[in-house]
């Protein structure tokens, strides 16, 4: 298979001055006394990792193990501080997008700006308008303004703009969990009509139980490192092992 | 276990091109401006946002934008006609100097914000980070246009010769947006490590309205101060370039022009370089 992610000996490393400096002049204090100590936190260690066309990969590891760096470095919001990333396709990132969202406007005002936050532009959206409101359930509520939606409609639009599109590389963070349980199998089905039809899909979870049943691969990440990585049942059978 | 095994299969695949690649990347400031060409659709949501979300709940809408400038003018007028009387036709003068003023101080408070904004979207999806910057300054192009409207009434109201000049207007407009994006750039670069720097502008844009001849003639300042409010202030000569055809009713004068188009297009070109330089930083600032 052709492979579509290519991580080479990726490390990720924030620094954070060790005293919390709030202003300008304590700042311009320290510098000059060169008193200003970084605190090294690195959350990505020396990652290779190679990911194939059509594979679900499931990513599992604790709060805090990189899950979420890995993905921001593959979404290329992150760049490295060493290594190397390459990535055949587009990214879609499958993350809670209520960020993107504004409450006074309208759910179809909604749809054009997070659809062109996601990259689509304005005639992309118009000719799958229809398409992501019948997928969202929300015909009748379409041109009231946002605040009125509860959150399961709003998570319901959210998932429908992101996934209107067949993307390359799925990137799916611990969202499984939207609107009631008839449309969480309606989401579940459309990924896995994705992964059929070639898409590459990241799923990021705790859930040891959902990378067994729904990833062929997994790699188990633990403070900034690969612990272990191969077929998905070996691998969350080790991680549940450890916990 | 530790290593992946397929690692060693990559190479027949040699010749099929990566989207992206970390380690091959163009010069940022030319990949941000290819990127924002890109995200042109996403601008126009964001500036329809700002101007709807805006004035939804209110009842006259979007006459605000015009309503706003207006009653500023009317009390100062007011208070300042009395104090700056030899100067002909005040309400003009004032109001040409405060329109220009208000785009320039709204704009780059809004784009310290907007990048706030934009910041937790930033985090986790790829954007290119100019794009709120640019979004809050066509929004402020767009109320400065609106904001024309009343201008033009008061020039009648008030008897002030209407001339050809004022078709000149788009060049000092354009002008004034390229200056306040590129000090929105520059502000916003270095709110990414001083985040105090949003609140002391607040200050320094106050500070810096009243030094600037805005309210009152600029032949009112001292000899001894001439230099640092008006030849050292590039406020001042985009505010006059704007001012000069609408009030004066002429064009403003050559070197006035490439002064003022010299001190915005560098501005632009140093906020731009600057700023696409940091932005890969924005998503490691937390």
């Amino acid at each position: 298979m052709k492979p579509v992610i290519i991580l080479n000996n990726v490390s990720v490393q924030y620094s954070t001055p060790e005293e919390v400096m709030g202003t300008f002049k304590e700042y311009a204090i320290q510098l000059l006394k060169r008193n200003i100590r970084f605190r090294e936190f690195k959350a990505l260690k020396n990652i290779d990792l190679q990911v194939d066309e059509g594979e679900i990969l499931g990513i599992i590891g604790r709060n805090g193990a990189g899950k979420s760096t890995l993905l921001k470095v593959i979404s290329r919001v992150l760049i490295p501080n060493e290594g190397r990333v390459r990535i055949r396709g587009i990214v879609s990132p499958l993350l809670e997008l209520s960020a993107g969202f504004h409450p006074e406007l309208t759910g179809r005002e909604n749809i054009f700006l997070n659809g062109t936050l996601l990259g689509y532009s304005r005639r992309d959206i118009e000719s799958h308008f229809q398409e992501i409101v019948d997928f969202a359930e929300l015909d009748a509520f379409i041109d009231a303004p946002l605040r009125t939606y509860s959150s399961g409609m709003v998570a319901r639009l959210g998932f429908s703009v992101a996934t209107t599109w067949k993307p390359e590389i799925l990137i799916l963070d611990e969202i499984l969990s939207v609107g009631d349980e008839a449309f969480q199998q309606k989401c579940k089905f459309r990924i896995k009509k994705f992964s059929d039809e070639g898409t590459t899909i990241l799923l990021v979870t705790h859930d040891s139980h959902m990378v067994e049943t729904l990833c062929s691969r997994a790699v188990w990440l633990d403070h900034g490192e690969v612990k272990a990585i191969g077929p998905a049942e070996e691998v969350a059978g080790m991680y549940k092992y450890s916990q | 276990m530790k290593n992946d095994p397929s690692m060693k299969e990559a190479d027949s695949f040699e010749n099929i091109p990566f989207t992206y690649d970390s380690k091959y990347r163009k010069s940022s400031a030319i990949e941000e401006f290819l990127d924002i060409i890109k995200y042109r659709d996403l601008i126009y949501q964001l500036v329809r946002r700002d101007i709807v979300a805006r004035y939804k709940r209110s009842f006259l809408g979007i006459a605000w934008t015009m309503l706003q400038p207006l009653g500023m003018m009317v009390v100062l007028t007011v208070v300042f006609s009395q104090l700056f009387g030899q100067v002909e036709g005040y309400a003009a003068y004032l109001l040409s100097g405060l329109i220009a003023w208000t785009f320039f101080a709204q704009t780059t408070s809004a784009t310290l914000e907007q990048s706030v904004w934009g910041g937790t979207l930033v985090r986790r999806i790829y954007i290119p980070h100019t794009v709120f910057p640019v979004a809050s300054v066509v929004t402020g192009m767009v109320n400065l246009v609106l904001s024309l409207v009343p201008l033009l009434l008061i020039l009648l109201v008030t008897h002030r010769p209407i001339t050809w000049a004022i078709l000149f207007i788009p060049i000092p407009i354009l002008l004034l947006t390229a200056f306040a994006l590129g000090v929105g750039l520059l502000l916003s670069s270095l709110a990414l490590r001083f985040p105090d720097i949003s609140e002391m502008y607040r200050i320094i844009i106050q500070a810096w309205m009243y030094l600037t001849p805005i309210m009152y003639p600029s032949n009112i300042i001292p000899d001894a101060y001439r230099a640092w409010l008006l030849y050292f202030n590039p406020a001042y000569y985009l505010i006059l370039m704007f001012r000069v055809p609408i009030y004066d009713g002429v064009l403003p004068s050559l070197p006035l022009s490439l002064i003022g188009a010299g001190i915005s297009l560098l501005t632009l070109m140093i906020g731009w370089i600057y700023f696409s330089n940091q932005a890969d930083k924005f998503a490691y600032s937390t």
